[in-house]
């Protein structure tokens, strides 16, 4: 039986990689995820796993990098400007087909900004981030208990395409306390024919992401770009909310997502025809859903903390025929039903 | 499977290791890293680390050094490879990670990395090639750059008031306790390539036996960049680098000490 229990949010993603068999944590301290890394300080060296806090973000992922390359499951987590600094390391790893889990506890930017969470870091987990063609898939939780459970997806996915995979909250969520189910430990591991871990009767490997000749260079990312297609095929993920009837969508994540809950939830009890489109992956993005929900005439409602960055991925999956509206924060404001509910109102 | 091809007759007195497959190198002529890389290559084939040990590349003229060791490998982004050992050290304590990395890359870009790699102590080998310029970008200053010297970034010359003073690296890793071995040696003749096998071999026996890094700073030659024939490269480390970099160990903790009296040569 599986017992309820309560969490934060940050805490359930640390917990998440523990049931997946993350062998491995190297992170950096940075708010508003000052509580994972704590939490992986204690519970990994207990369990006889590895953990290391690191002297920078670089160092922790490349890190990852030399664990994942191993073959063990392992992750590191930060916050938007560590995550920017990690971009190089994640690079080289897609390139390398090297599976691992980054957690990325948005808070707000640019430069600096401040510890208040935000959703500014759409682009960067979606559209790969660092130099080079490449893609990751971006989990989005929108409560704790999916903060455990998308952590625990994620770790088999990345093996699974053999890729960085990320899961993508913002401050808020990751400091949110809820009860959740408490999920079993993953009871195998995949095996992992390709990883280095020293050539005891078998011949060497190697795994790098450097083709000096610019023959087989474009072969090897064609390879790749058959991988990015294949999640785009198959890894869809999203939560639709009375949208049978909708004559408006709302489209949120994370946070902004249980914002536009309760706004849909008080708009139904005033007779507006709302519903939600909770993309679970903004990479690969539910494209498909929002262009049927187009087709047949919906108006739609962007929330989200930022500038409107998703609102582009909406835009293409929707097209010019539709209204679309943003509604947002950004700077660290949390983004309030009040608010998505306004929006409602003047579009009906 | 032997590669000693045409190296394996009878009588032979010098032959390429076993761990080293029959490729060329891509490095220029006279070019220090290819006897670096032999070096480590002798070392691997008597303390038999085949199985054990993983070369990880790091960025610059050495990026490529996995090429030639039949081991497990992989390659670090530019200053990095001191975090990816440790993690496959911490992750893997039976493998054995090593790395051999330019000037640039450790003590310029990645001087974080070799500095808190060095001070955990953590059981792993860098081979710290220094030619006093970025080999591979094409000669640009490095932080071991001599001062007066030439490069295609201080065409006049490393002045000290605009470009400060190259960097001692051993010696500044020295003030660490981590470390358990930490020696300078160069390639410029026969009797001084054979004084760095001897700390190669050290700098690997020491983090095998647990008791930290084993670290060798290679005064190595860069006649291209340097604008010198290749037969006048070791004099010009001996006239040029030595002064700046005195050759010998800067921490010998006691146990390695011990280890020592193993090590021939
Ligand atoms: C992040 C990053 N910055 C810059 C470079 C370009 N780069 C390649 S090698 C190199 C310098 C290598 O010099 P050094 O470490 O001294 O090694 P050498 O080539 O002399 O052996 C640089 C700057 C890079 N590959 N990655
Ligand atoms: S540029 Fe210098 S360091 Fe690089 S291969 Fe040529 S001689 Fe060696």
């Amino acid at each position: 039986m599986s017992e309820r229990t309560l969490m934060g949010g940050n805490i359930a993603i640390a917990e998440g990689a523990i049931l997946a068999g993350c062998g491995a944590y190297f992170g950096y301290p940075i708010t508003p995820q000052n509580d994972l890394l704590e939490h992986m300080s204690v519970r990994l060296p207990a369990m006889g796993r590895v953990f290391l806090q690191t002297e920078s973000e670089l160092a922790a992922i490349n890190m990852v990098y030399g664990a994942a390359a191993t073959g063990v499951r392992c992750m590191t987590s930060t916050s938007s400007p560590g995550f920017s600094l990690q971009q190089e390391g994640i690079s080289y790893m897609a390139g390398a087909e090297v599976p691992c889990v980054v957690a990325n506890i948005m808070r707000a930017g640019p430069g600096l900004g401040n510890i208040g969470g935000a959703q500014g870091d759409y682009m960067q987990c979606t559209r790969g981030g660092g130099h080079g063609d490449y893609y990751l898939i971006t989990l989005a939780p929108a409560s704790v208990q999916e903060m455990m459970d998308l952590t625990m997806l994620a770790f088999e996915l990345a093996d699974k395409y053999r890729n960085p995979t990320l899961v993508m909250a913002d401050g808020f969520l990751g400091q949110s306390v809820e009860s959740i189910v408490m999920r079993e430990p993953v009871k195998s591991l995949p095996p992992k024919d390709w990883a280095i871990d020293g050539a005891r009767g078998r011949d060497r490997r190697l795994i790098n992401s450097f083709e000096m000749n610019p023959i087989d260079h474009p072969k090897r990312i064609r390879l790749l770009l058959e991988k990015y297609e294949r999640m785009r095929l198959e890894e869809v993920r999203y939560e639709g909310m009375l949208l049978d009837d909708a004559e408006i969508v709302i489209v949120a994540y994370g946070s902004a997502a249980r914002a536009a809950m309760t706004a849909m939830n008080r708009a139904r009890k005033n007779n507006f025809k709302v519903g939600l489109l909770r993309p679970i992956t903004v990479f690969p993005f539910p494209s498909q859903v929002l262009s049927d929900l187009a087709e047949k005439g919906s108006k739609f409602i962007v929330a989200e903390m930022s500038s409107g960055q998703m609102l582009e991925d909406v835009r293409i999956s929707v097209g010019n025929q539709n209204e679309i509206k943003l509604v947002n924060t950004y700077g660290g404001v949390p983004l309030t039903p009040d608010m998505i509910f306004e929006a409602i109102d003047l579009m009906s | 499977m032997s590669n000693r091809g045409i190296n394996d007759m009878d009588n032979a007195i010098f032959r390429r290791p076993d761990i080293m497959p029959d490729r060329a190198t891509h490095f220029c002529p006279g070019c220090g890293h290819g006897i670096t890389q032999r070096l480590i290559g002798e070392v691997l084939d008597d303390l038999r680390l085949r199985d054990k040990a993983i070369c990880v590349g790091s960025i610059g003229c050495t990026v490529t050094s996995y090429l030639y060791y039949d081991v497990d490998g992989t390659e670090a982004p530019h200053g990095r490879a001191p975090a990816v050992a440790t993690a496959i050290k911490r992750c893997h304590p039976d493998l054995h990670p090593f790395a051999i990395q330019g000037d640039g890359d450790l003590a310029s870009i990645g001087m974080a990395e070799i500095v808190h790699a060095a001070a955990r102590g953590e059981n792993i080998t860098i081979i710290f090639a220094n030619n006093a310029n970025y080999g591979m970008t094409g000669g640009q200053l490095a932080p071991t750059t001599l001062v007066g010297m030439y490069t295609s970034s201080t065409i006049a010359g490393r002045k000290e008031d605009r470009h400060g003073f190259p960097i001692r690296v051993s010696e500044m890793l020295a003030t660490l306790d981590g470390p358990a071995y930490i020696s300078r040696v160069s390639l410029h003749n026969p009797a001084n390539v054979r004084k760095a096998r001897k700390a190669i071999e050290i700098a690997f026996r020491a983090p095998l036996e647990g008791l930290g890094m084993g670290f060798v700073e290679v005064l190595s030659m860069c006649p291209i960049n340097w604008k010198v024939e290749p037969v006048n490269a070791p004099q010009w480390i001996v006239d040029n680098m030595i002064p700046q970099y005195p050759l010998g160990e800067f921490k010998c903790k006691p146990e390695v000490e011990e280890l020592k009296k193993a090590v021939r040569g």
